[in-house]
């Protein structure tokens, strides 16, 4: 029997969980309270400044993550993240000031607050699959997702640049498809992994996104799976957005969530946020 | 100083101060890259771009400073972070496509790719709410931009709007942050050091 301890963190959700992802954010707390894991989010958080921030000015790309550290580091918790984009740049955060003492001072300056950079921004997808462990969330299993065929899609900025993310292998990595096997679902071996959406050209550069994210989804039904599973809501947003091939996608904790019994009312209400209908895919199987 | 450098357009002139500034804004190893052309091979953008990636490293180390800052290519390098993963050298390109687009914005070579207007726009609305406020910003971005008014695009843009809206994925009123008086401050220091 694992130990049951109850796992407490900051939480950013993200401006996207709030809109086009609200579905994200509702799974993912579903999942944690079936794990025991306490997400409390933090107060009046900021947006972290994403693509644009970095692209504009090295200080502001700090900053702005570096005002949510602070409220976490006050809290007494490490930070959980949902969004891929948002986890890179807390962790792109911490590696800069951590390596630079005058530039963590100059920040703290410039944020009105003090951060010493000594908690850790982690993804939700590490502390369930690492942190409440792959073991226990078998244990915990009630309805395994069998049979169904999955391509576990990881885009950029879980695993890139490694150095930075410490999360994966930046080629192949597993973390997501262990998951998805021990929830009893069956994730294929494929070729597009870790190849990027389109990201931040989704506004300007429409014609790029929509090849990007038909490549991946072509790619996904090569290899025989019937829906991609992501663990970002700005690859969500484009595969479902932009694609012309009508491949559905799941965010991983809605799958981890009714994998983990939650209430199917619940669940449903998620699917119907999705523009690219998953349900058929689950029906074939019998899982809803 | 200037340098005159021959090549295939005739004489141009190289600026070995601006080598320097780049150099000098990160620790990014721009020196190191000896062409083997890992970046460019795996870069899913490269068939956008006016140079590919090693080109435009090589042009930088050239100090070819208004044919580099006048490409498309480091404004529409999505910085998906391949390029610098895969790089033998660990030259960490992406920070130094950032500095490109740090000088490019000071100094004004903004007009070749519609990305600046993006980012202004984008962070224009963190600014004033200290969150995104997507429907704002897909307005304003596609106003500005005139994206709006490119009747070919119409129904797709209609189509996609229609499915945000009736999923409940685009809020109507922005939500504003307590502190946004904080935020303000964060952009202002930072601007001014920018002048």
């Amino acid at each position: 029997m694992a130990e049951s301890k109850t796992l407490k963190y900051g939480y950013y959700p993200g401006c996207s969980l709030e809109a086009t992802a609200k579905e994200y954010n509702e799974s993912v707390r579903a999942s944690a309270k079936l794990l025991d894991v306490e997400l409390v989010e933090l107060d009046d958080w900021n947006c972290c400044g994403a693509s644009s921030g970095h692209c504009t000015d090295p200080e502001l790309s700090l900053a702005l993550p570096a005002r949510n550290l602070a409220i976490a580091e006050k809290l007494g918790h490490d930070l959980a993240l949902s969004c891929a984009a948002c986890f890179l740049r807390f962790k792109q955060t911490n590696h800069d000031l951590r390596a630079n003492d005058e530039l963590r001072q100059r920040i703290e300056q410039i944020i009105d607050a003090p951060y010493q950079a000594k908690i850790e921004a982690r993804h939700v997808l590490d502390i369930f699959a690492r942190e409440v462990g792959l073991e226990k969330i078998q244990e915990r299993v009630k309805k395994p997702l069998k049979g169904l065929k999955l391509a576990a899609y990881y885009g950029c900025y879980l695993v890139r640049p490694p150095k930075v993310t410490q999360l994966d292998d930046p080629e192949n990595p597993m973390i997501m498809d262990n998951l998805l096997t021990t929830i009893g679902a069956e994730p294929v071996d494929w070729s597009h992994k870790v190849e990027c959406c389109g990201g931040g050209l989704l506004l300007a550069r429409t014609d790029v996104v929509v090849k990007l994210c038909n490549d991946l989804c072509q790619a996904a039904l090569d290899a025989g799976a019937v829906a991609l599973v992501t663990a970002c809501p700005l690859c969500q947003a484009n595969i479902e957005l932009r694609q012309t091939i009508g491949v559905p996608a799941f965010y991983f904790s809605e799958l981890l969530a009714l994998s983990l019994g939650t209430s199917e009312k619940e669940f449903k209400s998620w699917m119907k946020r999705h523009i690219q209908n998953p349900v058929p895919a689950l029906k074939a199987q019998n899982l809803i | 100083m200037t340098v005159r450098l021959i090549s295939e357009r005739g004489t141009e002139s190289a600026d070995p101060a601006f080598t320097q500034e780049v150099l000098g804004a990160s620790a990014a190893h721009l020196e190191r890259c000896y062409q083997c052309q890992a970046c460019s091979s795996g870069c899913a953008f490269a068939y956008i771009f006016d140079y590919a990636p090693h080109q435009l490293l090589r042009m930088v180390q050239l100090g070819l400073k208004d044919r580099v800052l006048e490409s498309k290519t480091y404004w529409l390098c999505a910085s998906c972070e391949t390029c610098a993963t895969r790089c033998p050298n660990d030259i960490e390109i992406v920070q130094i496509m950032d500095t490109l687009r740090h000088i490019a914005f000071r100094e004004g070579y903004t007009k070749q790719t519609p990305l600046p207007l993006f980012h202004r726009t984008f962070l224009g609305g963190v600014k004033s709410y200290g969150k995104v406020f997507e429907l704002m910003l897909i307005l304003r971005y596609m106003l500005t931009s005139r994206d709006i008014f490119k009747l070919s695009e119409l129904p797709n843009n209609m189509k996609m709007g229609f499915n945000m809206f009736s999923r409940g994925k685009l809020a109507v009123l922005p939500d504003k942050i307590k502190g946004r008086a904080n935020i303000k401050r964060i952009f202002q220091q930072t601007e001014k050091k920018n002048g």
